[in-house]
């Protein structure tokens, strides 16, 4: 039991920190420009590709410095050359253009790289085991999976309530207009926003692209799970984002573990219109929990678990 | 009015053209071509345009040549009954599917309707890998003939072996939640109790299917569970991507399976050191095949680059060949006149038939384990040094079960 607790939560953990690194740039591009970007998990998946690319080319170690730049840079265009004109005619636009994109970039991905699964590898270096607990392993690249995103965390911290670039950052967040009055250039701070949160996704595709599996699904796999993170954490709060990931990574991993079914509480015998559902386990409803909180914060806590509004 | 409905007829004429002018045989081959179940779609459809090529090379079948047309159904029931309208329209009318049960259902079901209502435009479904049982029982066709041999005969032969290895204790079930895995699931557990009482079922899973890209929460799960043997269904990515995790938590367990030998499998096994602890359920072991057919293996492999992972399929064209040859006819109402009660020569030997009653076909069966390559074995997979080494046969005769199918014919 100890061994099933301890193994859950290293990997709920895990999976939840996977989760922040998207969903920390998604909530900061939704509360400045109001955009909830639907291809956000498509940077993801292009993060993996590109670091698969270069990974076979020079190297895993470059790749993870140059992977998330690059997509980085693509996000930036995108705002720039995409999302900016769009900004005049409203929300609508802007939510149909990014809903379009996750499309092109699936299509493009699946034109460049094929429609199987390709053979991203974990690094050499990185593939041991990094302890034994209980007699089960755990592999050294899961733990520099979670090292990473634990560091990308504080810097992301760091950055918005420690420097003058957070400060401006934050002031935009509330009141654009205002900080544009002070001489700053908002238009400018949205792209290179746009671009860190592209880059900070493509960064979690890089280092997730060898544990999950690097397909053209996996954009459309992980992007529903996306707004239910940022819309449990509260639209716009990055705190709340991050106990919504680590909060729906947990659950997702013990609901796996559970044997919970109606029928083990109640008895075999099931009224006649539950009979179906007397049978299920916890374990089988894994899949379904993320949304079902969705489902239940959205009725009785509209702003989500850290939010400061309604929509 | 009537000049309208003249228009309309006309331009239904135009519309039917085409299809008359076309002179291949032409085979809609309808599987996942994306998604969790893409990386075995693609391998079906390399072996069937092997397969084609090669009957085309020695002259076609009646004259025609024969055209293997790829639908994306991307594991979905809905999608591919599209994609098999698709077919209809443009005049196909020999589909082959395999992968996934549910997907099967729909289309057998799909089939039987539209040949009711187009008399004259039959369509004929070879079924070449999807194994629920419920294909040629309750809900059989007649225009549906399976090549694969059905979940239950394959568990019957997985628990008649697992009942000479006493030191097996504690099983672990773990499938896909739908059709398909819900029959292994429930076969496990009566053939176990049936067979070996004193196995302790310690754990009893179904997660979704092709969805799951993380098995470490499942694997976590076996582990504590203390069980010394797994049983599991999964097929595609869900096997790969399990044997995956297994191997990366270290977990040391045996493996009864019926497709660790798909795309990923035999690489994950080789990382984990099982040597000969994981088995599967064939109708073919390449080490151990006939002459003819390890040669001919050794071109497929040179030519397309993967194994033989469906020779059933070998199976099916060749039958197909013979029924078009011997009814001197591509029409689909007589071939299906030839495959019921049909015998060929398998392609890992001994005799193959199509039974009558449920259009499901019987072969012998073979478990194989997978480790380091005996002397003398040709093959190993996914270029581990590792090959499947035969460990057991169920004759042909042996794995007859009876069928509840009542079958309406045309």
């Amino acid at each position: 039991m100890l061994q099933l607790i301890a193994f859950s939560t290293l990997n709920g953990v895990l999976y939840g920190m996977l989760l922040f690194m998207m969903a920390s740039g998604l909530t900061l591009i939704f509360s400045m420009m109001g955009v909830l970007n639907f291809a956000h998990a498509s940077f993801y998946m292009l993060g993996a590709y590109f670091g698969f690319e270069l990974s076979r080319r020079i190297g895993f170690w470059p790749g993870i410095v140059l992977a998330p730049l690059m997509v980085g840079v693509i996000g930036a265009i995108v705002e720039r050359f995409g999302l900016r004109r769009l900004h005049r005619r409203g929300h609508v636009s802007e939510l149909l253009f990014t809903f379009g994109l996750a499309f092109v970039i699936e299509e493009l991905v699946q034109m460049i790289w094929g429609k199987l699964p390709v053979d991203y590898r974990v690094p050499r270096e990185l593939d041991f085991v990094a302890f034994r607990l209980f007699d089960t392993t755990y592999p050294a690249y899961r733990m520099f999976m979670l090292l990473i995103s634990v560091v990308m965390f504080a810097a992301l911290l760091a950055l918005l309530t420690r420097t003058r670039v957070g400060l401006i950052i934050r002031a935009a967040l509330t009141h654009p207009d205002m900080v544009a009055m002070l001489g700053h250039d908002v238009p400018r701070i949205f792209m290179l926003v746009f671009g860190a949160g592209a880059a900070l996704a493509g960064l979690a595709g890089v280092i997730a692209g060898p544990a999950l599996v690097t397909q053209p699904a996996m954009a459309s796999l992980l992007g529903p799970i996306l707004f239910v993170v940022i819309v449990v954490g509260g639209l716009g709060s990055l705190t709340g984002a991050f106990i919504a990931s680590l909060l729906i990574g947990l659950i997702q991993t013990f609901a796996v573990a559970m044997n919970f079914s109606l029928a083990q509480t109640f008895g075999p015998h099931a009224p006649a219109f539950l009979s179906d559902l007397w049978q299920v386990t916890v374990a089988e409803l894994a899949p379904v929990t993320p949304y079902l909180l969705l489902v239940l914060v959205l009725i009785f806590r509209p702003r989500g678990l850290m939010g400061t509004r309604e929509s | 009015m009537r000049s309208d409905l003249a228009c309309v007829a006309l331009a239904f004429s135009f519309i039917a053209v085409p299809a008359l002018a076309d002179d291949a045989i032409k085979i809609g081959y309808i599987d996942p071509l994306s998604g969790g179940g893409a990386s075995i779609g693609e391998v079906g459809l390399k072996t069937y345009q092997y397969l084609a090529d090669e009957i085309n090379a020695s002259g076609g079948l009646l004259g025609k040549k024969v055209e293997i047309v790829a639908f994306d159904n991307k594991t979905n029931p809905q999608e591919s009954l599209i994609q098999a309208q698709k077919a209809a329209d443009q005049g196909i009318r020999i589909i082959t599917q395999g992968n996934g049960s549910s997907v099967a259902a729909a289309l057998s079901d799909w089939v039987t309707k539209h040949n009711e209502r187009n008399p004259g435009k039959e369509i004929i479904y070879l079924n070449y890998a999807a194994v629920d049982p419920v294909l040629t029982n309750d809900k059989c066709s007649y225009w549906h003939f399976r090549w694969d041999a059905n979940s239950d005969i394959k568990m019957a032969a997985l628990t008649n072996f697992l009942e000479g290895r006493p030191n097996i204790k504690k099983v672990y079930l773990i499938n896909q939640d739908y059709s398909f895995g819900q029959s292994v699931q429930k076969q496990a557990r009566a053939m176990l109790s049936a067979k070996r009482p004193d196995i302790e079922i310690v754990g009893d899973e179904l997660h979704p299917l092709l969805k799951v890209t993380d098995f470490s929460p499942y694997v976590a799960k076996i582990k504590a569970s203390g069980a010394d043997s797994v049983i599991t269904g999964n097929w595609g990515q869900d096997i790969a991507l399990l044997l995956k995790a297994a191997a990366d938590a270290g977990l040391q367990t045996d493996w009864y399976t019926y497709y660790a030998g798909g795309a990923g499998g035999p690489t994950a096994v080789k990382q984990t050191g099982l040597a000969h602890r994981v088995f599967q359920i064939t109708e073919g072991v390449p080490n151990s095949a006939p002459e003819a057919s390890q040669k001919w293996e050794t071109d497929f492999r040179a030519k397309e680059g993967v194994a033989l992972f469906y020779p059933r399929a070998v199976n099916e064209m060749r039958m197909l060949a013979k029924a078009v040859d011997q009814a001197k006819s591509d029409d689909p109402k007589a071939l299906a006149a030839q495959f019921e009660g049909m015998t060929a020569e398998g392609f890992d030997g001994g005799e193959i038939t199509m039974r009558k009653e449920d259009h499901q076909l019987f072969q012998d069966m073979f478990i194989s384990s997978f480790g380091p390559l005996d002397p003398g074995a040709k093959f190993d997979e996914e270029g581990t040094g590792w090959g499947w080494r035969k460990v057991g046969v169920v004759q042909a005769n042996n794995t007859i079960l009876p069928t509840s199918c009542k079958m309406e014919r045309p």
